[in-house]
């Protein structure tokens, strides 16, 4: 089977600044790919150029088996995102977003009506139906984001920093729908600050100024720095330490 | 030094906060610990006065936050969750525009922030809004500090703020408070619940288990044990949902924590009954709650808050 992703020396320059230095790395179909780094590490600029929104200053890429140079729109296709910063449309009811997200990726309207019937009895959402998204709690906002990222079926999904401040409960449900959507065989792009989160991450990445300085299993990465948990892996890197 | 009584506050429809009450000691470094939504922001604006509660009292420093607003803006730096700083400004005229305001100046007050202030000063010709995330947070705190606060509120200052930079904002604020600053800080990480004096745990516009976090964490009332298999964490947690009085089942991290009722279920039957359901390598040891553990149990069960 073809990589979801691979990266192989991506550059991108800002000017003389450096964001990305040689990236290299692969992502497996159906993995969760967590990827780390400190605040200006490079992470938002990678994550724009993986999903077709920019492009780097050089390098080999590609993304859902599409070059990231001649076939963007392809990979747009073939993509989801969601962040907390950007997820829904806060005037528009649940229903009025599916519609819309829907449309824009061609679901044809039978099969988009049978896949939010399930996607809302899954979030036990199907009474609020009708009720606009700023009206709901944000743990209910960015699971439903999540499940619409996904509604086309796409190979990957990106999330950027998707359970920054919500309650704990809802972050480890929000981590169950990742774990279902990976055992669908969509593979899962994600960064987050929570470090245990990066516990439940297949392999993770850590960047810092520019480079990914580590890549590998959280398992293999806590022996490699002899430390307890993901927490203290992160702070040897980022801070330099080892 | 902060005395919050029986506050309520709604938006239309939305209780905000559903009479509130609490107490923070002078020279206390004290947790507001919950998820967005909870009514952190909406207690700390009351406080500061840029909102009216709709019932209750509150003071700072004795003042009255509806009466004497003024005296208590003069006495206490505040750090929105939005960076609110002048983006076009540097951070240089940011920090003096801020000491202008309060009729002091920078090197009047220059030792209080000195320690703060020396990590971005290279940068002071910058604009702040060209800062990154770290940087503008600690000019956000330089500027509330600059007029020598008593009483610092911090609303979520560490959120979307990577763990090395929440871990030296942290040591910044035990720095401010070995100088006697009060300080009330909010976070939805539960982690940081444990560098504070005393927390108070918020959720749904209520208060609970305000308490330091030690107490807290030694009343939890259940069993507690951390579990790890050979299989996915995802894939035991399925199945430990079947067993016999299980209160709640949680990934953390790299084990599940799993609790039961109190002095019900013996270490023997959990692992009897995960290897009838086919697992191995069962690692299994009973533990002490963390923040997060007490959280999710309270706020869960909901039935009896009070009780921590």
């Amino acid at each position: 089977m073809d990589k979801a992703i691979v990266v192989k020396d991506m550059v991108k320059k800002f000017g003389d600044f450096v964001a990305n230095d040689h990236l290299n790395f692969e992502v497996e179909q159906g993995e969760i790919f967590g990827f780390l780094g400190a605040n200006g590490a490079g992470k938002t600029t990678a994550i724009r150029i993986l999903c077709g929104l920019s492009k780097p200053t050089s390098g080999k890429l590609t993304v859902a088996g599409y070059d990231i140079y001649k076939e963007t729109e392809q990979i747009k296709k073939h993509i989801g995102y969601m962040s907390q910063k950007f997820s829904l449309y806060e005037d528009l009811t649940i229903n009025e977003n599916i519609r819309f997200y829907g449309s824009i990726y061609g679901i044809p309207i039978k099969e988009r009506k049978e896949r939010t019937r399930n996607m809302l009895n899954r979030l036990e959402l199907t009474e609020y139906a009708n009720e606009r998204i700023g009206s709901l709690p944000l743990g209910w906002k960015q699971k439903l984001a999540f499940s619409i990222a996904i509604l086309h079926r796409p190979k990957i999904v990106f999330l950027d920093e998707p359970t920054g401040g919500v309650d704990p409960v809802t972050r480890r449900q929000f981590w169950n729908l990742i774990y279902e959507a990976a055992e669908k065989g969509i593979t899962v792009f994600v960064t987050t600050h929570y470090m245990d989160e990066a516990e439940y991450c297949n392999r993770v990445s850590i960047m810092s100024e520019g480079k990914i300085v580590d890549l590998d299993t959280p398992q293999k990465l806590k022996e490699k720095y002899n430390v307890q948990n993901m927490d203290e892996v992160f702070l040897r890197i980022a801070r330099g330490e080892n | 030094m902060i005395r919050i009584q029986d506050i309520t506050k709604s938006y239309g429809k939305t209780q905000a906060l559903k009479g509130v009450s609490l107490d923070v000691k002078k020279g206390e470094l004290f947790g507001l610990i919950g998820p967005d939504g909870a009514g952190k922001t909406t207690l700390m604006r009351i406080l500061m006065s840029l909102l009216l509660p709709d019932s209750g009292q509150a003071t700072m420093n004795s003042y009255d936050v509806v009466k004497e607003y003024k005296k208590i803006r003069m006495q206490t730096g505040y750090m929105p969750g939005r960076f609110s700083l002048y983006q076009d400004l540097t951070v240089e005229e940011n920090l003096e525009f801020f000491a202008t305001v309060f009729g002091t100046s920078i090197s009047e007050n220059y030792d209080l922030i000195k320690d703060i202030y020396v990590q971005i000063e290279p940068f002071k010709k910058r604009r702040a809004g060209k800062l990154s995330g770290g940087m503008k947070q600690k000019l956000a705190l330089s500027c509330a500090m600059i007029h020598k606060p008593e009483i610092l509120i911090l609303d979520d200052p560490t959120t979307g703020v990577d763990a090395v930079s929440r871990k030296e904002f942290w040591e910044m604020l035990m720095r401010l408070k070995a100088q006697g600053i009060t300080i009330l800080v909010s976070t939805p990480y539960m982690d940081e619940a444990t560098l504070c004096d005393r927390i108070a745990l918020i959720e749904k516009g209520n208060i609970f288990g305000v308490n330091t976090p030690q107490q807290l964490m030694e009343n939890f009332p259940e069993d507690l044990w951390s579990v790890k298999t050979a299989s996915s964490l995802y894939q035991t947690a399925k199945k430990l949902q079947n067993l016999p009085r299980l209160i709640s089942v949680n990934s953390f991290g790299q084990c599940l924590h799993v609790v039961l009722l109190k002095g019900k279920v013996t270490k023997a039957d959990i692992i009897t009954f995960l290897e009838q359901q086919g697992e191995t390598n069962i690692e299994i040891e009973q533990i002490q709650a963390n923040i997060e553990d007490v959280f999710i149990l309270t706020t869960e069960k909901k039935t009896n808050p009070v009780s921590l």
